[in-house]
């Protein structure tokens, strides 16, 4: 479905992304973890196609990814970034269905496509005149996967959707994407330094450290059969407070 | 060739009236409820102004001071006694423009003063007599008449009271004071047969000397910022006991005839207005050209009446049709004002059309393409800085070499145009380039194409910015409009030109507070656009 060859970019001196080289399992999540400045979001923009990379191809659905064909790409995949990017001078509405009316979709389509997507991500019909502004940050998220999703795209791109979220919000929109993922049958990308999220929503895992690739496979890969300490490391250090504390309590 | 060129020059100053009635009609039906609609109607107004008009009215020009005024008044009064059919007449501006405006057709005809010929207009052809300025004249197809009866030259004077106290009465008394302060016209100091021939031919030894404008002298003496003017010797002023005019004992000063300059091709076609016009020559003395002046600048009587007045005294059998004219064209203050308004909103509506559409295109190409984007910017403002008169005199050249004419609203609309630029495209990059990373991603991401995301997004969300540059350039233009009246535009600059050189401040006042009033009326209407240009979205202000 999604693979890239031998991809790699540098800003100037500094390298983002050594060369790096996987394939998305079609119809399953992917995380992309790994502490901040790692080259998990360059890897996920250059996906999208909004920066070149500097050597490797990037495959989608056996096409390389080329200029001439990047803006009919884009709009078989979907993006969602952590502040949502909402268009702020537009309703909800406009901001889900800007693309699809570009493409000549009828009111009635666009009618019905914007229902599936209410339910499908738990959105009350009445928000979807308000203006971002008027919107909380969860429903704005919702709005913003909403537009990713409205195409029906066969891949979906997600940059830390949950960052900027309180932790009640994010528990609960954490619970929906599982669903929306499911539902939508679409390879999904998902960047998070998170491990409890990766776990709970991916299936499969790529961990990444200085612009390099540190391990992929199941969380139950990487837990009990580390490619290096990094990796135990890297999971042990978000393991919740609360669980330690408990652990100590105990052992007293 | 000078026919081709009076009807096309006609043309757009006929055009300009037609933009102006348009304006005004379409201002009512449709107001201003949507950006489109009055781009529409303004495109709409420049087509019909460029399509067009012509006919056989006979029209005269006027210098910005009220004797040049009331002498054009005297020439339309005989004319429109001898069936001539035309507009009151016009100040364009200064001589080179009232000259320009007759080589091109624009005017039939005026009053000018051999001196100026002479020594200002055919300067480089270095003319010492009548015989050879007519000469000169005609091989550019224009006609002299024979003196009006009056020599209107320069003279210098001082205060009376202080020409009394220091007992100068002939200017070679004034190499006694070398302390004396002198203030000048512009045109005085630097032509040669003035303030050089004047100092070398005296030995004045004062070196405290000052150029100002001719109408401002007067009162800078009362002040006693200067002690000795340069005046003409026609001046309302001397007729008081105020001044004293010193005598030019060593005959210094050239003559300055007033003479009517026509053109030949009207001459030719209307033998019988010339014939009328030309029973002024002789009729007007020097004292009766004074007291004349005396009537507009301290009686404020308007120039048409002062000129009908001395017409009907001079020639009592036009007493009837100069009556008849006088209840004809009086204007009232509502009628002057309304004219003037719509020829003031006209110069700025079309430049500031013209501004919007090139400078909001080049503000997103500058936008995109920033090294480009900085040459736009510093080209726009240069532009700025050049000195609005500058700028007008400047456009004049090209214009008059692409026969285009260089006097009168195109002009003016062009230098207006230029100014507008700068806060437009400026705004317009500003606006574009202060949309969030965050938002333009998105945009592309979704895979709309760049133009789309322009007009879906990127200009929607600085269409704030844009708009309060659009305002900025409004608001300026409609103070800038005022210069317009130097060259001939019309506008409030009209009145407040004409109350500068008649000392009315009345008549300045007119012109300032409507501008200033229209200034805030732009304003307001602009404020009223935003509503429907700004998207609702980015007009909340309850966020979360």
């Amino acid at each position: 479905m999604l693979a890239i060859h031998g991809i790699s970019k540098c800003y100037g001196q500094t390298v983002a992304l050594h060369p790096a080289t996987i394939s998305f399992i079609a119809g399953k999540t992917t995380a992309l973890i790994g502490p901040s400045g790692c080259g998990k979001s360059t890897l996920l923009r250059l996906l999208v196609g909004l920066i070149p990379p500097d050597q490797g191809i990037i495959q989608f659905d056996g096409e390389e990814l080329r200029e001439d064909n990047l803006q009919a790409i884009r709009r078989r995949l979907g993006y969602v970034i952590q502040e949502g990017g909402l268009f702020p001078h537009l309703t909800a509405r406009d901001n889900i269905s800007l693309m699809a009316s570009r493409l000549d979709w009828s009111d009635s389509q666009i009618d019905e496509r914007l229902s599936e997507l209410c339910s499908l991500t738990k959105f009350p019909r009445d928000g979807l005149n308000r203006f971002p502004a008027e919107l909380s940050g969860g429903q704005r998220q919702r709005v913003s996967l909403m537009r990713a999703l409205m195409l029906r795209p066969k891949v979906l791109l997600l940059d830390e959707p949950l960052g900027a979220l309180d932790p009640l919000i994010r528990a609960d929109l954490q619970r929906d994407l599982r669903e929306i993922f499911r539902a939508a049958e679409a390879t999904v990308i998902l960047v998070t330094h998170d491990m409890g999220e990766a776990a709970y929503l991916a299936d499969s895992i790529v961990l990444m450290r200085a612009g390099k690739i540190v391990q992929q496979g199941l969380f139950q890969d990487l837990w009990r059969q580390p490619a290096d300490e990094y990796v135990t490391e890297f999971i042990n250090a978000q393991r919740s407070p609360l669980e330690t504390m408990t652990v100590e309590g105990e052992a007293q | 060739m000078n026919s081709n060129v009076s009807n096309r020059a006609r043309k757009s100053d006929l055009c300009k009236r037609a933009q102006s009635a348009g304006w005004s009609q379409r201002q009512t039906e449709a107001g201003y409820s949507r950006p489109g609609g009055v781009m529409a109607i303004m495109l709409m107004i420049l087509l019909i102004g460029m399509l067009g008009c012509g006919d056989q009215e006979v029209r005269f020009g006027a210098k910005l001071f009220p004797e040049s005024q009331i002498l054009a008044e005297m020439l339309w009064h005989l004319s429109t006694s001898a069936g001539g059919e035309g507009p009151r007449p016009k100040s364009v501006g200064d001589t080179r423009v009232v000259w320009k405006a007759l080589l091109e057709g624009e005017i039939d005809a005026y009053v000018d003063y051999t001196g100026t010929i002479r020594e200002e207009t055919l300067r480089s052809e270095n003319l010492t007599t009548d015989a050879e300025v007519r000469t000169a004249l005609a091989s550019r197809g224009i006609l002299m008449s024979d003196s009006l009866g009056f020599n209107n030259t320069y003279a210098i004077g001082m205060l009376e009271s202080e020409a009394a106290r220091l007992g100068i009465s002939k200017i070679s008394d004034l190499t006694q004071h070398p302390d004396l302060k002198f203030g000048f016209s512009t045109a005085f100091v630097d032509r040669q047969d003035c303030w050089p021939a004047l100092q070398s031919s005296y030995g004045l030894p004062q070196t405290d000397v000052s150029s100002m404008e001719h109408a401002i002298a007067y009162s800078a003496l009362a002040d006693g910022a200067i002690d000795v003017l340069d005046l003409y010797s026609t001046d309302a002023e001397l007729a008081s006991e105020t001044y004293r005019r010193l005598e030019d004992d060593r005959g210094v000063f050239p003559e300055y005839n007033a003479v009517l300059l026509y053109r030949q091709d009207f001459a030719e076609a209307h033998p019988e207005i010339i014939k009328e016009l030309l029973t002024l020559v002789g009729r007007i003395s020097e004292e009766e050209m004074q007291r004349l002046n005396t009537r507009v600048k301290v009686d404020n009587k308007v120039a048409v009446r002062v000129a009908g007045d001395f017409l009907i005294s001079e020639f009592p059998e036009l007493r009837p049709q100069i009556q008849q004219q006088f209840r004809q064209r009086d204007t009232s203050l509502a009628q002057r004002i309304g004219e003037a308004t719509l020829d003031h909103l006209s110069l700025v509506g079309v430049s500031l059309l013209a501004a919007v559409l090139v400078g909001v295109p080049s503000g997103v190409i500058s936008a995109r393409y920033q090294r480009l984007g900085q040459i736009v910017l510093a080209a726009v403002g240069i532009v700025q800085t050049i000195p609005a008169l500058a700028l007008l005199v400047m456009l004049m050249v090209p214009l008059s070499y692409l026969e285009v004419t260089s006097i009168g609203a195109i002009p003016a609309i062009l230098a207006l145009f230029l100014y507008s630029l700068l806060p437009i495209v400026r705004n317009t990059v500003t606006g574009l380039q202060s949309i969030p990373p965050a938002v333009r991603e998105s945009a592309t991401a979704l895979g709309l194409t760049s133009f789309d995301q322009l007009r879906f997004v990127e200009l929607p969300l600085a269409s704030r910015t844009i708009m309060a540059g659009i305002k900025t350039a409004a608001v300026i233009n409609v103070g800038f409009a005022t210069l317009g009246a130097l060259i001939g535009a019309g506008g409030y600059g009209e009145p407040i030109m004409q109350g500068i050189t008649s000392q009315n401040y009345g008549l300045i006042m007119e012109g300032a507070l409507a501008a200033a009033g229209l200034a805030v009326v732009v304003q307001l209407l602009f404020e009223g656009l935003e509503l429907f240009v700004v998207p609702k979205g980015l007009r909340i202000t309850t966020a979360k």
